[in-house]
């Protein structure tokens, strides 16, 4: 089975950082993985996306062009790739940034506040983590000592405390279900 | 690891004690992980003034028998081309790397395969080939690493391995060999110190007297008789009975095989020919992918390129069609799907 994400939002919200956490997880899970960003002319304040492959089977293309599960965490970046989620398929949005309404009734449809979330608990800049946290929780990808070993391995040492805000900021989210 | 990492760990495991370059996107992260490695390995690590300035260290360099690379993307590699064919006048061996992106002039960023032309054909003036793998997948990138710069030293010539924006930026799972401690002993012609101790080694590509050009330049073409026979790799799946062959390398290969599985379970005989070396050409191995073929499908991240060589390979008995995107534009398995089953009428 093959699990395609695509992760997109304004660059500055971590969406290369979850993809990589993503990755990450695959790895730790003994899955094979492919992790491919945009890498277009983006800056702060722009537009970023990355597309994950989770996969039992050898990856063929990594550039996902129909999603299974997708992440969005900016207006511009839900109305670019929700027309391409397949059907059934998983989509998260940021409530708190994305104002549109979900136009189909073939997939589930998951809004939470993640950026309200993440500030009232002190946790700038963790939405990112939030919406991982419950996507992890509806799709049932990994699980959270999975997550926790990735979280190791993409943070370096020097900063290991990130490792413990990261992880609260996915139990909350996973906790918000 | 992303691919353009993995590039430059592979090299320095290689015992490349030699890295010039100069910036260029998508390949800029193979030349920041020489900067922050090499040195530590016990390397030299340059930015050069530019792509010219670059190619030409390398070439000093690889003269002195150690082991030099240098990597750019295609505005970039273009500027290296005078460099690269006074490398091959010399007999120089070294590994240059392109991570293609959408051209012609400054072109886009985004991953192309729009030089390939320009590796296979005429990478520089004069009579002479360089050798040139297509790796498509992170770990690839790391093997086509090491083959480079054995072949480099065995046939002392420059290598060039043709990868894309894609491969260079993507991340995946990757494991390196061990770093190498024996390297080929080149001391019966690098120009190296001795303090008198020998004759000179002279490393030259000026031939004022034509007849000894030419008997150089035949001797050169005796060498790359030998790598075509020797030194041809492809991979071929799914081929068994294919009635339709999607021939395409690289980063393109791997969106083709999704489409080349598709194609199967819905009960169309599709089969992948995927070269690993461009230059040479796997002639044999086409043709064996291709023989229940009654129709072959080039895709490329091009205006068609590559589908020269597939149709002279099969030396066109069956029909070449093709199918590409370029400018940065990366096809999805979707649309090549549709191509093999716009050719094949669907499932037999």
């Amino acid at each position: 089975m093959t699990t395609e994400i695509i992760l997109a939002g304004f660059g500055g919200q971590g969406i290369l950082f979850t993809g990589k956490v993503l990755a990450y997880c695959g790895l730790m899970a003994g899955k094979e993985l492919s992790w491919l960003p945009s890498y277009g002319p983006e800056m702060r304040g722009g537009t970023a996306n990355c597309s994950v492959c989770i996969s039992d089977e050898p990856i063929g293309s990594p550039l996902v062009a129909n999603p299974d599960i997708l992440i969005a965490m900016n207006g511009p970046s839900y109305n670019k790739f929700i027309g391409t989620v397949k059907p059934g398929g998983l989509v998260l949005v940021d409530s708190s940034i994305v104002d549109e309404a979900c136009t189909r009734d073939d997939i589930t449809y998951v809004a939470i506040p993640a950026t309200d979330m993440a500030s009232e608990s002190g946790m700038n800049g963790s939405a990112n983590m939030i919406l991982m946290g419950r996507m992890l929780v509806e799709s049932g990808l990994f699980d959270m000592d999975v997550v926790k070993k990735a979280m190791e391995k993409c943070i370096p040492p020097k900063r290991a405390n990130l490792i413990e805000v990261n992880m609260k900021a996915v139990q909350m989210g996973a906790a918000s279900k | 690891m992303k691919g353009n990492e993995a590039l430059a760990e592979a090299a320095i495991r290689c015992g490349c004690k030699c890295f010039f370059g100069y910036p260029i996107t998508p390949q800029t992260e193979l030349s920041a992980y020489m900067a922050k490695r090499m040195e530590k390995s016990g390397g030299v690590f340059l930015q050069a003034e530019s792509e010219i300035a670059a190619i030409n260290m390398v070439l000093g360099a690889a003269s002195t028998g150690v082991r030099a690379m240098t990597s750019s993307s295609s505005p970039g590699v273009s500027l290296k081309a005078e460099g690269i064919s006074y490398m091959a006048g010399s007999d120089l061996p070294a590994v240059i790397i392109n991570v293609q992106r959408g051209g012609p002039g400054l072109g886009s960023i985004q991953p192309a395969q729009s030089d390939y032309f320009q590796a296979t054909k005429a990478m520089g003036h004069g009579d002479f080939h360089v050798m040139v793998l297509a790796p498509c997948s992170v770990q690839e990138m790391v093997d086509a690493v090491t083959l480079a710069f054995d072949k480099a030293d065995q046939y002392r010539m420059p290598v060039m391995i043709l990868a894309d924006g894609l491969l260079g930026q993507m991340m995946e799972p990757v494991t390196f060999p061990e770093a190498k401690t024996e390297l080929p002993d080149k001391s019966d012609w690098a120009a190296c110190g001795h303090k008198n101790g020998r004759k000179h080694h002279i490393i030259n590509s000026l031939f004022l007297d034509a007849p000894l050009l030419e008997a150089k330049v035949k001797e050169r073409y005796e060498r790359y008789k030998q790598i075509e026979e020797n030194e041809t790799d492809a991979e071929l799946y799914m081929c068994d009975g294919a009635e339709i062959v999607v021939a395409a390398y690289g980063a393109t290969a791997r969106v083709a095989k999704s489409a080349v599985t598709k194609a199967r379970a819905e009960g169309i005989k599709a089969g992948l020919f995927r070269p690993k070396t461009l230059w040479p050409f796997p002639v044999k191995e086409i043709n064996q992918a291709c023989k229940d073929a009654k129709c072959i499908l080039d895709v490329e991240m091009s205006m068609g390129q590559m589908i020269y060589d597939v149709k002279l390979a099969t030396e066109c008995r069956i029909p070449v069609e093709f199918y590409g995107r370029t400018g940065g534009v990366i096809p999805t398995p979707a649309e090549v799907y549709d191509e093999i089953k716009k050719l094949t009428g669907g499932a037999q």
